[in-house]
């Protein structure tokens, strides 16, 4: 039987038939969303903290969404501002949760490889919400499910990966979990924010963005932080939108219909043309929908919970308490 | 001090030229005789060594002893211990302490430690400039008459090209190798590991080849330019051994070393985010490694320095971009290369040993790396045959911090002498 294991840190590690059947584990929870009363007792009884070395508005809300939805008790930590170096603060995290007797720790830290690191020392579960330039494992499974969602599959739909992939925890899970499930994949943006050796992952690199939109079923339009500017990637932002921003007017030139998508948060007239992003085409608030979904699923899956129960176990508690 | 006797082992010194079973005789401090079927003299030591290898005591050019200023990790008597136990009877301490060894009494205070201490020898590398900050130039005079034997900013390398240059000019007068850590600063700048498809795998930073390659081409330009020698530290590239490789055919004086790990291992031993796995110069390529392994055999590498790197064993328990750079490597250097490059057909054991003693000893000045009468009576006794499994709970060293925990290895230092003194013994077994 398929099982994810005690962690989740991130999608290289996994199996096509683990991603599927997160997936699959999803669809039932779509539901609960979209209930009056949206709480189920699965999780009951169980200790999650959400800790958060980094700033993030939309996935810890999503988080905090789907632990409480399937009745968990949740703490929130935001350790940002620190005067201890990350790492003596890392270990020293690891050690104090684990003297809490928790169930369960969702991580968002700057640094790539924190995940496993907090993974490797204690024994609750521990789910990657994003590690430096490493993966945001959660945030792929619900493009992942979102494409699944309108396209019907994923195995043989093309999926490009628009902007700054080089600094991207989400276009690395994103293209670990796509190729995965059989997707073909493509990248496109300015050569000082692709990293080296992406074509050896067997990802085809487009120069020009007209190029990706006239191959692509789906633009994932990656978001682009001003720092890039400052630290010298690309000359300006204004520029970038002119060359690699996604406008209506490209899309016009598109011969087939795109599916449009953005982890965000969006930088409107950057990356993205407003017209794009509420277009009809553009599906990045099912992403954001669909996030808490495929949060719960997880979330549910390293508790021990039984897929084939998932159904059920939404269903028995009607009376929360 | 009684005269020792090493009787009917293989003994093998590579600057002559000479592989065969004779005894090794070495009284007031220095080597007496080499020959077979030597006598005895009266109240002699005497080891029979049968079946072991006797070699000129290796030497390496390039430690960190980390005193003073950090001796949690290593102090100078714990780092000439490990070295001693790593069959190493010299060693050179970088100057990159706390404070900086860049002045006649940090040089001295070096020299006294490892004197008192009576384990390997170890001679201060002084710094190239003040405060290694890379701009006036240190007292590079008088630091040689404190006993310091080669200049170099390693940990803070020289960015400035005027300052390189200066540097190997002014050492001309008292003959000295400028050392250089080859590292383009702005290039290798964040990066935590080797650039290529296991960083992007990572998503960490990558410190490309080209940091490497560009420093090491200013230095071989300036060393032309000046007649000065430039030492390059620790290669790590193709491309950089091609650059020393042409500049060799050129006459220049360039001199060149490889670390153990660049030899052994390659990027992938980042994976899983093993800090033990970080180091600067960082761990390249499987085409890296081959390059390097050639370059010792046609000598355009002129010697293997272990670049013995200690740190608590809390630093480097951190994630990946928070860990320092550098692991130990006095106690696995011998090892882990008579491992990789012997048993692995890259060089013949005479070979090995040129390249861990006579050489380095060349290279820098340095008296050692050889067993003719009236020199320095540093000798070590290896056995090569034997396999042993490194665990680091065992090192001398104060420092724990090395990528080969586990590994087994075939060759270690069984005996170590310094000035005709037993300094290392390794227990049976």
């Amino acid at each position: 039987m398929t099982t994810l294991g005690k962690d989740l840190i991130g999608l290289e590690a996994l199996a096509p038939e683990q991603i599927r059947l997160i997936l699959d584990t999803a669809e039932p929870f779509k539901e609960v969303s979209e209930r009056p009363i949206k709480k189920v007792p699965a999780l009951r009884g169980k200790t999650i903290v959400n800790l958060f070395f980094e700033a993030s508005t939309r996935t810890r809300i999503s988080f905090e969404f789907a632990e409480k939805r399937l009745s968990a008790d949740t703490v929130n930590v935001a350790a940002t501002g620190s005067s201890v170096s990350k790492g003596e603060t890392l270990v020293d995290t690891a050690k104090n949760l684990e003297a809490m007797r928790i169930d369960m720790v969702v991580i968002r830290h700057g640094a790539s490889g924190a995940a496993q690191f907090l993974a490797q020392r204690i024994v609750s579960n521990v789910i990657n919400a994003g590690d430096g330039k490493h993966e945001h494992p959660t945030q792929a499974l619900l493009d992942l499910l979102t494409i699944r969602d309108k396209l019907g599959r994923i195995e043989g739909a093309k999926v490009c990966l628009v902007g700054d992939i080089l600094h991207s925890r989400v276009a690395r899970s994103n293209l670990w979990g796509l190729t995965k499930l059989g997707a073909k994949v493509a990248v496109c943006g300015p050569r000082t924010l692709l990293p080296r050796g992406i074509e050896e992952l067997g990802v085809t690199v487009f120069r020009r963005i007209e190029e990706a939109i006239a191959w692509a079923d789906v633009l994932n339009i990656l978001r682009l932080q001003l720092e890039r500017m400052e630290a010298g990637f690309i000359p300006s932002l204004r520029e970038y939108y002119r060359v690699f921003g996604v406008t209506a007017e490209r899309l016009e030139r598109a011969p087939r219909e795109l599916l449009i998508m953005h982890p965000g948060p969006m930088n409107r007239g950057v990356e993205i043309d407003s017209r794009v992003a509420d277009g009809p085409h553009s599906v990045i608030l099912d992403q954001v929908t669909n996030g808490v979904a495929v949060r719960m699923a997880v979330l549910y899956l390293l508790a021990g919970g039984k897929p084939e129960l998932a159904d059920a176990a939404k269903g028995g508690g009607g009376s929360p308490d | 001090m009684r005269p020792l006797l090493l009787r009917g082992g293989r003994v093998i010194d590579p600057g002559r030229g000479t592989d065969q079973v004779a005894d090794v005789l070495i009284q007031d401090g220095k080597i007496a005789a080499v020959g077979t079927a030597l006598g005895t003299p009266d109240g002699a030591e005497v080891r029979e060594v049968r079946g072991r290898v006797v070699a000129p005591g290796l030497v390496d050019v390039h430690v960190h002893l980390r005193e003073p200023g950090n001796e949690d990790e290593e102090t100078v008597a714990t780092g000439a211990r490990a070295a001693a136990a790593g069959g190493f009877t010299t060693v050179c301490a970088m100057p990159n302490t706390d404070p900086v060894t860049d002045n006649q009494a940090a040089v001295g205070f070096i020299v006294r430690q490892s004197v008192r201490a009576g384990f390997a020898r170890v001679y201060p590398i002084g710094a190239v400039s003040v405060g290694q900050r890379g701009e006036q130039l240190a007292e590079m005079g008088e630091m040689v008459g404190a006993g310091a034997v080669a200049v170099s900013d390693d940990g803070r390398p020289v960015a400035s090209a005027h300052l390189m240059r200066t540097a190997l000019e002014y050492a001309r007068t008292f003959d000295i190798p400028v050392a250089d850590h080859c590292e383009e600063p702005t290039l290798a700048a964040g990066g935590a590991m080797h650039e290529g498809l296991v960083a992007t795998r990572l998503g960490l930073k990558g410190i490309p080849a080209a940091a490497e390659e560009i420093m090491v081409a200013r230095d071989i330009l300036l060393a032309e330019l000046t007649g000065g020698h430039v030492h390059l530290c620790h290669l790590s590239t193709r491309g950089a051994v091609e650059l020393v490789r042409r500049a060799k055919e050129r006459q220049l004086r360039v001199t060149a070393e490889v670390t153990p790990h660049h030899l052994a291992l390659t990027d992938h031993a980042c994976e899983g985010y093993d800090t033990h796995a970080k180091m600067n110069p960082p761990l390249r390529e499987a085409a890296d490694v081959a390059a390097l392994r050639a370059a010792l055999q046609d000598g355009t590498i002129d010697c293997i320095a272990s670049d013995h790197a200690p740190h608590a064993y809390d630093e480097k328990e951190a994630a990946f971009d928070d860990a320092p750079f550098g692991i130990v490597g006095l106690e696995t250097a011998f090892g882990v290369v008579h491992t990789e490059l012997v048993k692995g057909g890259v060089l013949s054991l005479p070979e090995l040993l040129r390249r861990m003693s006579t050489e380095p000893a060349r290279v820098f000045g340095l008296p050692g790396g050889t067993l003719a009468a009236e020199t320095p009576g540093d000798v070590c006794v290896l056995d090569v045959d034997g396999a042993w499994t490194v665990d680091p709970a065992r090192f001398h060293s104060k420092s724990r911090n090395t990528p080969f925990a586990g590994r087994s290895v075939t060759g270690r230092a069984v005996l170590t002498v310094v000035a005709g003194k037993i300094v290392h013994e390794a227990e049976p077994g």
